[in-house]
């Protein structure tokens, strides 16, 4: 199975994970404020924790013994005053920062679905939904964690193993100095573990979202996995890809276990030798007893704040990785979002710039008037943005003119890119050269949003959303649409069957809703075109899935709305033709003749073969 | 451990408020009926087999802790004996502890390494089984399933739901081991060292259990909301990555964040609610822990003080005692995970207890040999009715025979019951009553790949799944040569797009350049129909995106390929039908007219008004 392309182009140069981590900030900044302070609250708690043995000593070698019972009771108050406010502190801490941090993940959560929105429909062409999907889930609850757990107690640990070993060379040096021995060795691998842990660490994630691809298309793809019974190589397919998880999680654990077995081994070596050099003082007089007590009680508190970095760093490297798969996909540019510009018409400021700088205005430009009305393909040349160098463009030099008032019919092999012609229009896909104008205004001098309200699209698959069926037809409209329209657009589409649906218009359609036929679907679709009465219609292949007495009663309907439109639509039937006054030839990335359905039946052999299916015409080489 | 509890609360988070289908309906709340006892015991046959090596995983960690609480007693060991002897020139003792000391660190380092590294592999098989185990059912169950559990929800059961699970055990059962061999071990030492004070931090144990319990009961109910409120985020995420052209072109963004904003609110407010559950368990253990440690000095205390008890047992017991009450706060995390596992866990049981609507027979049998040369079989619809679970008659009792090798045409208006037929065929679904016979076998007793052998349906829907275009063509055989390949895509035209892509048959359909029409997808959904090489074909309205050389081609491949096989095809354009040997007219669930074209269309019927109408609709 396949990775995403992201992952294969992912960059080399190893960034340091508190690089990456720091792009954080932003997200983090907002709840800053309680962050530090539930870090202070939990240094300050671990720290109290830290006095504790200090207490213990002074109550051993002072009223213990002294026999001074007054003053045994004194240092039980003071331990019991020091649990309850340990207590309170830890619990403060979290108290603090929990509402924040699913505040936090929520905001990121909310802030990768809004730019995934509006990223070009290009980028979505390419990612894997499992791989956006996977970022948005699991890598997101990483970064969570992260910053609940290791952000704090990396800092936590860190203070708190700075004091305790203050505390113990104030008590001890010779001690102090022993205990420190194994931090250089301590650090050192732990630096080589980072490196290491990431490469796999990224490679897990990657591969959790290739998996989460394959349970995505098992499931979207059911219909046929069950036609031709192929359930079980899917499963197949599956468990390899798992299996493979398994292999890169155990490499995982394993480099884990090591660094562990590590910070586990060598702190216990230097209190080994702690205790052994305390015990010869103590026995030379040199040290008091409650100092040793004290010294190594500290000692093994600090255990837990060591043994703990090795799966705070782990986290903390999970966490990095997660935020650059995170921002591998916030760092794609969205679709530009022009500035809506002060009314006034004429040329406006493109904010696409990347674009703006390749376009090429013809020669003959854009005159004024009638001419320039309706819409407008000005030598059009149209290549994907990830097509290999040097392949064909899918559209080579394109131009087209739909009179105000006038629907085209664009007709063409299959594969021919018609589809790919009609997505330039409301700007799915950028034009790479050249340029589309509506009543002689450019497209991309109009906000994406301005040049949406104007054109309407019913794709070819049509898709419905979770939603009733009036909201579903509704969204083709601006806000004042009301009943009325919503009626008359079910009218022209011919989907009178809402109304025997179990709540009528009110019935909830899509993934969670009644399920309706491709027919039905696309005649809703349909009526979401229609709804909004726009200026601009582009249907591509609108009525595929209709009977043929519903196209008809369709056709005659959406006659009439069509009279005032200017409207493309993409054809592969007569029947569809004739809807429009006029026909389009796409062949080999041009326009290659263009006038009435009958006038190319006589005139075009390529017409005439796609329309009748004549077998006389001989296959055109290059298609 | 208690078990989770499994009765089926529905919960008060209503993710998708819905005024269709009734309260009733399980498939509304993402809450499935599942049986009670099917938690703990989907968890029990997932370790199960791992017995063996949890045994010996559990044994380590057992070692490791013995290795690592040796610390103290070493401590207590030096304080009392060796610097006494060590006064007396005794070096011995000392030594001793110098020794123990080393090989503990050592023995506790090598322990944990084979611990880490034992528990991860129990951990990724109890994985791989469980998502092999969803995957797998998930596949089986019927497609009747799959049309109410919505795709995100079955998503979330195996990417959030499965991550809940990995974190309880790669976490938190060490947590609870950890936890528990503490316990023991430290309330042994203490014991041991001084029967009173042990018994003191014994006696502390039980406010801290009634703790647990609380917690316990608290956090189970905020992590079932939260299961459920993530996946009411992955639907909508998933519905709009998978929509986004419509989402674009229909400026849905700003009312999709809307709509996902509060979504993602429920989800953050219920994760917030499951911190602060947390937050309110560890403020309270901390509590009854340090307050316990007082006392237990206190008392200690004055006893050395009164001289029955030694300084050094003191020390000892003072540094036990911050040790026992350390993993509390493991404990808590565990219990976290543990109830975020067993939310999960549920709604994972849910859906393993679903049973196929289309169960695998029992004892499958076989078709029998073919007759003569002709790869086509009988079909035979003996006495079948049709009709939803939840009530509605879509076909009422019909009888129908095909004979091997006829193509038959089924028309008629949208909703007839055209392709509720061909499921039924299919064996998408099986019918109420009655029986679908294949050359005389039910269909119910044919095992799935004797089943495909038989009978494969292509749809309109042409998805293409990750992988290269030979790939998706390979599913109809999977053991196809690519010279087989080839010949299915040449034979339904196919061939030329599909060398003219960057990499040809190599090419990956999500890669650069890859991208394939919806026409080309049909195109490819046939050869691969036609590489799966069955008895029955299927089309229901496999031509809608082609167009008409498009589709006259696949009907000449038809033509040829389709010879001697039996053919049902769905399909509103009416050129179909030349080919067809048969046409069945169908109107709300009826078979209204059966005949051949010529018969049908010189006849006065719906079928020779639909002709008309289609033959003026070419012009």
């Amino acid at each position: 199975m396949s990775t995403t392309p992201a992952t294969a182009a992912r960059e080399t140069d190893p960034r340091s994970a508190v690089r990456t981590l720091l792009r954080l900030w932003p997200y983090v900044r907002p709840v800053r404020v309680r962050l530090f302070t539930a870090a202070g609250v939990a240094v300050v708690a671990s720290c109290v924790g830290l006095v504790i043995p200090l207490v213990l000593k002074w109550m051993v070698d002072g009223p213990v013994a002294d026999r001074d019972p007054a003053g045994v009771w004194l240092g039980a108050l003071y331990l019991l005053l020091l649990g309850l406010t340990e207590a309170l502190l830890f619990g403060l801490r979290r108290w603090l920062v929990a509402r924040p941090l699913s505040h936090v993940e929520a905001e990121m959560r909310a802030g990768l679905y809004r730019h995934l929105q509006r990223l070009p429909v290009a980028f979505h062409d390419r990612w894997a939904s499992g791989q956006l999907l996977s970022r948005g889930t699991t890598d997101l609850m990483l970064l969570r964690m992260f910053l609940a757990f290791p952000l704090t107690f990396l800092l936590v640990n860190g203070v708190t193993i700075l004091v305790g070993v203050i505390i113990m060379l104030a008590q001890d040096w010779t001690l102090g100095v022993v205990i420190l021995g194994p931090v250089v060795p301590m650090i050192v691998m732990c630096v080589v573990f980072e490196k290491r842990y990431a490469d796999v660490a990224r490679l897990a994630q990657d591969q959790v979202g290739d998996l989460t691809t394959v349970v995505e298309e098992g499931v979207l793809g059911i219909r046929i996995i069950k036609g031709f019974g192929r359930h079980r190589s899917q499963a197949r397919a599956f468990r390899e890809l798992s299996a493979t998880l398994r292999g890169t999680e155990l490499r995982k654990a394993r480099l884990l276990a090591a660094i562990w077995a590590v910070i586990v081994t060598l702190p216990e070596v230097a209190i080994g030798a702690a205790l052994v050099v305390g015990a010869v003082q103590v026995a030379d007089g040199e040290l008091s007893a409650g100092t040793l007590v004290a010294f190594l009680s500290t000692a093994l508190a600090l255990r837990w704040p060591v043994e703990s970095i090795g799966f705070l760093l782990a986290m903390s490297q999970e966490a990095a990785t997660a935020t650059e798969r995170y921002f591998e996909v916030m760092d794609e540019l969205p679709e530009s979002t022009t500035p809506v510009a002060v009314a006034g018409g004429g040329m406006r400021k493109d904010a696409g710039a990347a674009v703006a700088a390749e376009v090429t205005v013809p020669a003959d430009g854009a005159s004024k008037g009638a001419d320039a009305g309706g819409i407008r393909f000005e030598s059009v040349s149209f290549r994907y943005p990830d097509a290999p160098p040097g392949s064909p463009p899918v559209l080579d030099r394109v131009d087209l003119h739909i009179r105000p008032g006038e629907s085209l019919a664009l007709v063409g092999a299959t594969g021919s890119g018609k589809t790919t012609l009609t997505a330039l229009v409301p700007r799915l896909h950028e034009v790479t050269e050249g340029r589309i104008t509506l009543d002689g205004e450019d497209i991309r001098a109009m906000s994406r949003a301005e040049l949406r309200a104007k054109v309407a699209v019913a794709f070819e698959e049509p898709t419905l959303f979770s939603a009733s069926v009036g909201e579903n037809v509704l969204m083709g409209a601006g806000p004042d649409a009301g009943p009325d329209d919503l009626d008359r657009a079910l009218a022209v589409a011919q989907a009178d069957f809402v109304h025997a649906l179990p709540q009528g218009t009110a019935t909830q359609v899509g993934e969670q809703g009644h399920s309706l036929s491709g027919g039905q679907r696309q005649r809703l679709a349909l009526a979401r075109a229609v709804v909004g009465r726009p200026r601009f219609l582009v249907l591509d292949d609108p009525l595929s899935a209709l009977d043929v007495h519903t196209e008809a009663a369709v056709e005659a309907a959406l006659r009439q709305v069509l009279a005032d439109t200017t409207a493309l639509i993409v054809a592969h039937r007569p029947s569809t033709v004739l809807l429009a006054d006029r026909v389009a030839l796409l062949s080999g990335g041009r326009i290659t003749a263009v006038g009435t359905h009958h006038e190319l039946l006589r005139t075009n052999a390529e017409y005439a073969h796609l329309m009748s299916g004549a077998e006389e015409y001989q296959e055109d080489p290059t298609r | 451990m208690t078990a989770p509890t499994t009765s089926v609360t529905p919960s008060d988070d209503d993710s998708t408020p819905r005024p269709q289908g009734g309260a009733g309906d399980p498939f509304d709340r993402d809450v499935l009926p599942t049986p009670p006892g099917a938690t703990a015991a989907l968890l029990r046959s997932l370790l199960a087999p791992m017995r063996a090596r949890v045994a010996v995983t559990t044994l380590l960690l057992l070692l490791q802790q013995a290795a690592v609480q040796a610390g103290p007693l070493l401590v207590a060991y030096a304080i009392d004996r060796a610097v006494p002897a060590f006064r007396r020139d005794d070096h011995g003792p000392l030594i001793a502890v110098a020794v123990g000391y080393l090989l503990s660190a050592a023995a506790s380092g090598a322990l944990q390494y084979a611990f880490i590294t034992a528990s991860a592999r129990v951990n990724q098989d109890v994985l791989l089984d469980l998502r092999g185990r969803i995957f797998r059912h998930a596949q089986a169950l019927s497609i009747d399933f799959h049309e109410r559990y919505t795709s995100g929800r079955l998503i979330s059961r195996s990417t959030t739901d499965v991550e809940s699970l990995r974190e309880l055990l790669s976490e938190g059962l060490q947590e609870l081991v950890t936890v528990i061999l503490s316990f023991v071990y430290i309330s042994a030492m203490l014991l041991w060292l001084d029967l009173g004070l042990g018994a003191v931090a014994v006696a502390s144990f039980v406010p801290l259990y009634l703790l647990v319990r609380l917690y316990q009961r608290r956090a189970g109910e905020v992590y079932r909301v939260r299961s459920t409120a993530i996946a009411a985020v992955i639907v909508k995420f998933v519905e709009t990555m998978n929509g986004i052209r419509p989402v674009r072109a229909f400026r849905r963004e700003d009312a999709n964040d809307a709509e996902f904003r509060v979504l993602n609110r429920r989800h953050e407010r219920s994760n917030g609610d499951a911190l602060l559950e947390m937050a309110r368990y560890v403020v309270g253990s901390r509590l009854v822990a340090n307050t316990a440690v007082a006392l237990i000095v206190l008392w200690g205390a004055y006893r050395v003080a009164d001289g029955s008890l030694e300084l050094g047992v003191l020390a000892a017991a003072v540094l036990y005692l911050r040790r026992l009450y350390d993993p509390i706060d493991r404990l808590g995390m565990f219990l976290n995970s543990y109830q975020s596992a067993a939310a999960s866990l549920e709604k994972i049981a849910g859906l393993l207890a679903q049973t196929p609507s289309v169960p695998e027979p029992s004892a499958p049998r076989e078709l029998p040999p073919l007759k003569g040369d002709m790869p086509g079989r009988e079909v035979v619809f003996d006495g079948v009715r049709f009709a939803y679970r939840t009530g509605g008659e879509v076909l009422p009792r019909f009888d129908l025979t095909l004979p091997a090798g006829q193509t038959v045409a089924v028309v008629g208006t949208t909703g007839a019951g055209k392709s509720t037929l061909a499921k039924l065929l299919a064996r998408f679904y099986d019918p109420t009553e009655g029986r679908v016979l294949l050359d005389g076998v039910d269909l119910r007793e044919l095992a799935t790949p004797e089943l495909r052998r038989g009978v494969v349906m292509v749809t309109q829907e042409a998805f293409l799944f990750s992988g290269s275009v030979a790939d998706n063509i390979a599913l109809g055989r999977p053991d196809a040569t690519r010279e087989e390949i080839e010949r299915a895509a040449k034979a339904i035209g196919a061939h030329e797009f599909i060398s003219a892509l960057p990499d040809g048959y190599d090419t990956d359909v999500r890669r650069r350049g890859g991208r394939i029409s919806a026409g080309q997808r049909q195109l490819v959904a046939f050869a691969r129909a036609l590489l799966a090489d069955p008895a029955v074909l299927i089309l229901d309205e496999a031509t809608s995106s082609l167009d008409i050389p498009g589709e006259r081609a696949v009907q000449r491949a038809m033509a040829t390929v389709l010879q001697g096989r039996t053919a049902v095809v769905i399909a509103h354009r009416l050129s179909t039908v030349e080919i067809a040997d048969r046409v069945l007219v169908m109107e709300h669930g009826r078979i209204v007219e059966d005949g051949s074209p010529a018969k049908l269309v010189a006849g006065r019927g719906r079928f020779s008004d639909l002709h008309r109408a289609w033959r003026d609709s070419l012009v």
